[in-house]
C-alpha cells in the first residue's frame, strides 16, 4: 500500500466515525422493530437502514470509495446480475397462470 | 521450489494499479455476493408465496442477535485497525488488534451456539416451517463463513506472519484481503439480521 | 558451489535464473503447480470422464434400440440379467448429462485449454495463483470421485436427470442424489477458483505490449467464460445447498404444500416452490451452455485464421459481440421454462431476449465464414475440425430458434428435438472445437505432430456418424417422441396410437430410426479408437517439430515445444495484433506478435 500516512490517519478517523454510526443505526433499527408498525413499513425501514449500513461498510471499511476503476467495473457487473437475481422471485409471481379463466358466451 | 516469479504479487501493476491478490479477492467476494444473493432471492420468493409468515421477533431472540451485530461491527473496526498498524509498520499492534478480531469472532460463535441450542431444545427444527428452514440455512452458511474467516485470521496471526520479515508489502496485502473477506461476513450479517429477526 | 550460495541469497532479485532443481515425482506430476502440468492433468481427467460418459450412453443406446432385451456380452454392467430397467436407464441418463457437462466438457474446454494455452498466449510465466490452480484441479478430482462412487451405492447414482428438478430429486430414495449434490459443490468450487485465477491472470499477467485489443480471441473467450462461471455458478451452489437441506434436514424449500407421493400426502411442512429450483438452476445453466461453447469458438478462431492465412474478419466486432453475448446470457434463462405456466408477459419477455442473444452468435459465426473468403486455405486436420464446427454449430443454433419461441416450444419441449438441438451445439460443435484444439496445440505440448492420415480418417468418421446419431433425433422429436424414455418412445407411440390412431400414429413411423442411431453411436465409438491410437502413438513416434510448426502469429509459439518451467527463455514483448497474416510488404506471410517490426 503506497498510501501515505496522513491519508491513512484520515481514513482511520473516518472508519471510527462510521463505527459509531453503525452502532447507532443498529440501535435505531432494533428500536423501530419494537414499535409494531405495519409490516410493509417495518420491512421498508429495516431494509433502508440495512442498505445505509451496508454501503458504509463497503465504502469505508472495504475502502471502495478510493478503489481502482477495474474493481468498480467488475463490481458494477455483479450488482446488475444481483439485481436480476432479486427480480427473479418477483417475476415468478407476475402472472402465473393459476387464475380461473371465465369464458363468456 | 523453483525460481519462476509471478509478477505483481507485492507491487501493483502500473496500468491497473492493483496487485493480483486484490483483484482476486474482489472477484471472490463478487461470487460470494451472488451466492448469498441466490439464497436471499429464495427467501423473497418463499415469503411472497407463503400464506402466513411469522414475525422474526416471535420466534427468534432479538437481544442476542443485536449483541452479535455489535460484536461483528466491532470486529470489523479492529480489523481495519490491524491492517492500518501494518501500514504503519507496527507488527505488535497488528497482532494485538488481530487477536481482538479473532476473539470477537469467537464470541459471535458462542452466542450463536446458545441461540441454536435454544431453538433445537424447543423442537424448532429446520423441518418445522419454511421460516425456520431459511433461518437455519442462511445463518448456518454465515456461521461457516465466520469460521472460515477466523481460520484465515489465525493463520495470519501465527504461521503466516513469518512473511512480515521477508516481504512486508505482500503480507500487508494479505491482511488487507483477509480484512475484505471479514468485512463481507459483517456485511452479510448486516442484511441477515433485519431480514430474519426484525421483519 | 559458491555460485549456488549467491543465488540462494539473492533469490528474490534474480528473476530468470535457470535453476535445475530435481523436483520429486509427486511435486512434478501429481501436486504440480505448473499451469502446463495442471492443464495436462485436466486434459487426462476430463478426457477420461468424457469417454466414461460416452460409454454410459453407448449402453443406453442398446436399451433405446432393443428395449427390454438382454444386453449381449456387457450385460453384467447393468445387472438384472443384462436387461436395462427404466431405473438404470434414468441413472445412466442423469449421470451421462452430469458427467459430460460438468466433468467432461468444462474441465477440457476451460480447465485444460485455458490452463495450458492462456498463460502462454499472453506471454505469462504461469497463472497468477499457481497453488489455487492446483487446488481447483483437486476439487474437480474429489468431486469426480464422489460422483463415480455414487454408482456403487445400494440404490445407485442420481436418477433425476442432470437438471435434478424438484420435487422429484428431493424425494428420490437412497443416497445417490445426495452424493450428486455434494459432488456438485466440489465441482462448483473448482470452477469458481479456476475462473478467479483465469480473470486475474488475463488481466494482470499480460506481457508488455499485450493490450486488450491485441489479445487473441481465444483469450477473450476464456475471459468471458470465466466471468460467466464466476457469477452464474454461485446461485446454483445456493440452490444445491437448499436441495441438500431438503434431503438431509427435511426442509421443504422445493416441496409444495399438499405434495402427494405415491398416493399419499407427504409428511412435510410444505410451503416450498418447485419453480424456485428451476429458476436458480437455469440462472446458472443457460450461462453454462455458453461456458460450453465459447472456448470452442475461441479455439476455432485461432485455427481458422492460422490456416486461412488471413487476419480474422472483424476482430473488434467479434470481441464486442462476445461481451454482449456473455452479458445477455444472464437474462434468457426462463426460455427453458415456457411450459411451467409462467404466463404470457414473461414468455414474451424471455422469447424476445432469446431472439436478441442469437444475433451476436450469428455475427461471430459470420465473421469466421468471412475469414475464409479469399484465403489460401490449408486443409490439415485441425482445420478440418474447425471447418466442421461452423455448419454443425450453425445447425445447433438454428434449431434453437423454434425452441426459443414459446408457441413452437409447446410442441417441441421435452422431445428428442431438444436433445438433437443441444447435442448439435455441444457434440459436433464443442467437441469438434476441442478436437481441433488438440490437433493444433499437440505440437506445443509434446514437441511432435499428430499423424495426418489418421487425423483425417478420424475427422470424416466422426463427422458422418455424429450426424447420423443426432439428425434423426430432430425428426423423432418433431414427430412428438418424448426424451428420457428407456424404450426410445415405443410405449409413447403405443399410448398415443390408442388415443387417436389416425392422428398420432406418426410417432410409431419413426421408431425404426432408433436402431440406426444406435448403430451410428457405436460406430462413432469405434472411430474414436483411431483418435486414441493416434494420440498415444504420436506422443512417442510423431514427427518432431520446432517452436512454430504452423507458422502462427500468437505468442505461445515463441516458447520452446514443450515449454520449460517458466515458459519463455527471455521475457516476451508484444508488438502487434494477434492475427497479422499475409501483411502486404512483409517478408513472410505471417507477422508474429512477438517479433518487432514483423508487420512492416
Ligand atoms: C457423442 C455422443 C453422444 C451421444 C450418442 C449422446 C446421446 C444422448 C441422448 C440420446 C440423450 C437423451 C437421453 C434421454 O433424455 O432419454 C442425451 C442426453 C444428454 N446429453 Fe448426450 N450424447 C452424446 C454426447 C454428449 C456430450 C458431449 C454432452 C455434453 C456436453 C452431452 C450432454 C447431454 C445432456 C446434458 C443430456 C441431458 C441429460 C438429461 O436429460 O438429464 N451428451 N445424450
Ligand atoms: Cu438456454
Amino acid at each position: 500500500m503506497a498510501e501515505n500516512l496522513e491519508e491513512l490517519d484520515q481514513h482511520i478517523r473516518a472508519c471510527i466515525a462510521i463505527f459509531v454510526a453503525l452502532l447507532c443505526l443498529t440501535v435505531i433499527t432494533v428500536a423501530v422493530s419494537y414499535l409494531n408498525l405495519p409490516v410493509p413499513a417495518t420491512i421498508t425501514l429495516a431494509l433502508c437502514v440495512a442498505l445505509v449500513k451496508g454501503s458504509l461498510v463497503v465504502s469505508y471499511f472495504m475502502h471502495l470509495v478510493s478503489e481502482k476503476k477495474l474493481i468498480l467495473w467488475s463490481l458494477s457487473l455483479t450488482v446488475i446480475f444481483f439485481i436480476i437475481l432479486m427480480v427473479l422471485p418477483v417475476v415468478t409471481d407476475l402472472d402465473v397462470i393459476s387464475h380461473t379463466i371465465t369464458v363468456k358466451h | 521450489m523453483s525460481t519462476i516469479e509471478i509478477p505483481y504479487v507485492s507491487k501493483p501493476r502500473p496500468d491497473t494499479g492493483l496487485v493480483n491478490a486484490k483483484l482476486g479477492i474482489w472477484l471472490f467476494l463478487a461470487s460470494e455476493v451472488m451466492l448469498f444473493g441466490g439464497l436471499f432471492s429464495a427467501y423473497v420468493l418463499l415469503r411472497i408465496g407463503a400464506e402466513i409468515w411469522p414475525e422474526g421477533v416471535s420466534i427468534l431472540n432479538v437481544p442476542l442477535a443485536t449483541l452479535n451485530t455489535v460484536v461483528l461491527i466491532s470486529s470489523s473496526i479492529t480489523m481495519v485497525m490491524a491492517w492500518a498498524s501494518l501500514v504503519r509498520r507496527d507488527i505488535n499492534k497488528y497482532r494485538f488488534y488481530n487477536y481482538i478480531t479473532i476473539a470477537c469472532g469467537l464470541i459471535f460463535l458462542v452466542v450463536k451456539y446458545f441461540e441454536y441450542s435454544a431453538k433445537l431444545h424447543h423442537g424448532l427444527f429446520p423441518s418445522e416451517s419454511t421460516f425456520l428452514a431459511i433461518y437455519f440455512t442462511l445463518t448456518g452458511l454465515h456461521v461457516l463463513h465466520v469460521i472460515g474467516g477466523m481460520l484465515v485470521l489465525a493463520y495470519l496471526q501465527f504461521i503466516g506472519s513469518k512473511m512480515w520479515n521477508t516481504d512486508p508489502a505482500r503480507f500487508t496485502g494479505r491482511v488487507e484481503c483477509a480484512g475484505l473477506f471479514w468485512h463481507l461476513v459483517d456485511l452479510v450479517w448486516i442484511f441477515l439480521f433485519p431480514t430474519l429477526y426484525l421483519m | 558451489m559458491a555460485d549456488t550460495t549467491i543465488t540462494e541469497e539473492k533469490k528474490s532479485e534474480v528473476s530468470h535464473e535457470e535453476h535445475h532443481e530435481e523436483l520429486s515425482f509427486l511435486r512434478k506430476y501429481i501436486f504440480s503447480t505448473d499451469h502446463k502440468m495442471i492443464g495436462i492433468q485436466y486434459t487426462i481427467t476430463g478426457g477420461l470422464f468424457l469417454f466414461f460418459g460416452f460409454g454410459l450412453m453407448m449402453l443406453m443406446r442398446w436399451s433405446l434400440a432393443y428395449p427390454d432385451q438382454p444386453l449381449p456380452i456387457l450385460g453384467f454392467l447393468v445387472g438384472n440379467n443384462g436387461i436395462m430397467t427404466p431405473d438404470t436407464y434414468n441413472t445412466f441418463g442423469a449421470m451421462h448429462g452430469t458427467i459430460m457437462v460438468f466433468m467432461g466438457v468444462v474441465p477440457l474446454a476451460f480447465g485444460a485449454f485455458g490452463n495450458f494455452v492462456l498463460p502462454l498466449q499472453i506471454g505469462a510465466v504461469d497463472m497468477a495463483f499457481p497453488k489455487i490452480n492446483a487446488f481447483s484441479y483437486w476439487c474437480l478430482f474429489v468431486g469426480g470421485v464422489i460422483m463415480l462412487a455414487s454408482f456403487f451405492l445400494p440404490e445407485g447414482a442420481a436418477k433425476s436427470g442432470w437438471t435434478s428438478y424438484a420435487p422429484l430429486a428431493d424425494i428420490d430414495i437412497g443416497l445417490g442424489q445426495t452424493f450428486w449434490l455434494v459432488g456438485m459443490i466440489f465441482l462448483i468450487t473448482s470452477s469458481l477458483m479456476g475462473s478467479i485465477n483465469f480473470i486475474v491472470t488475463a488481466i494482470q499477467l499480460r506481457a508488455p505490449g499485450m493490450t486488450y485489443m491485441r489479445l487473441p480471441f481465444f483469450v477473450w473467450t476464456q475471459l468471458v467464460t470465466a466471468v460467466l462461471l464466476l457469477l452464474a455458478f454461485p446461485p446454483l451452489e445456493a440452490a444445491g445447498l437448499l436441495q441438500l437441506m431438503d434431503r438431509v434436514a427435511g426442509t421443504s424449500f422445493f416441496l409444495p404444500t399438499g405434495l402427494v407421493i405415491s398416493g399419499e400426502v407427504a409428511d412435510i411442512s410444505g410451503g416450498g416452490s418447485p419453480l424456485l429450483w428451476q429458476h436458480l438452476f437455469w440462472f446458472l445453466a443457460h450461462p453454462e451452455v455458453y461456458v460450453l461453447i465459447l472456448p470452442a469458438m475461441g479455439i476455432v478462431t485461432e485455427v481458422i485464421t492460422n490456416n486461412a492465412r488471413k487476419p480474422v474478419f472483424g476482430y473488434k466486432l467479434m470481441v464486442y459481440s462476445l461481451i454482449f453475448l456473455g452479458f445477455m446470457s444472464f437474462s434468457v434463462w426462463a426460455h427453458h421454462m415456457f411450459m411451467t405456466g409462467m404466463g404470457t408477459t414473461l414468455n414474451a419477455f424471455f422469447q424476445t431476449t432469446t431472439m436478441i442473444i442469437s444475433v451476436p452468435s450469428v455475427i461471430i459465426l459470420s465473421c469466421l465464414f468471412l475469414t475464409l473468403w479469399g484465403g489460401s486455405i490449408r486443409f490439415n486436420t485441425p482445420m478440418l475440425f474447425a471447418l466442421g464446427f461452423l455448419p454443425m454449430f450453425g445447425i445447433g443454433g438454428l434449431t434453437g430458434l423454434p425452441l426459443g419461441l414459446s408457441a413452437s416450444d409447446i410442441h417441441l419441449h421435452d422431445t428428442l428435438y431438444v436433445i438433437g438441438h443441444f447435442h448439435y451445439v455441444v457434440a459436433p460443435g464443442t467437441l469438434f472445437g476441442l478436437f481441433a484444439g488438440i490437433y493444433y496445440w499437440f505440437p506445443k505440448v509434446s514437441g511432435r505432430l499428430m499423424n495426418e492420415t489418421l487425423g483425417k480418417l478420424h475427422f470424416w468418421g466422426t463427422l458422418i456418424f455424429m450426424n447420423l446419431v443426432f439428425f434423426p433425433m430432430l425428426i423423432q422429436g418433431m414427430a412428438g417422441i418424448n426424451r428420457r424414455l428407456h424404450d426410445g418412445g415405443a410405449s409413447y407411440a403405443d399410448a398415443t396410437a390408442i388415443i387417436d390412431p389416425g392422428f398420432y400414429s406418426h410417432a410409431a413411423n419413426y421408431l425404426y430410426l432408433n436402431k440406426w442411431m444406435s448403430m451410428s453411436a457405436w460406430a462413432l465409438g469405434l472411430v474414436q479408437i483411431i483418435f486414441l491410437v493416434n494420440l498415444l502413438w504420436s506422443i512417442k513416434k510423431g514427427k518432431k517439430v520446432g517452436r512454430n510448426p504452423w507458422n502462427a502469429t500468437t505468442v505461445e509459439w515463441a516458447a520452446p515445444s514443450p515449454p520449460g518451467h517458466g515458459n519463455f527463455e527471455s521475457a516476451v514483448e508484444v508488438y502487434n495484433g494477434p492475427y497479422e497474416y499475409s501483411v502486404p510488404g512483409a517478408a513472410k506471410d505471417f507477422s508474429p506478435q512477438f517479433e518487432k517490426g514483423a508487420s512492416t
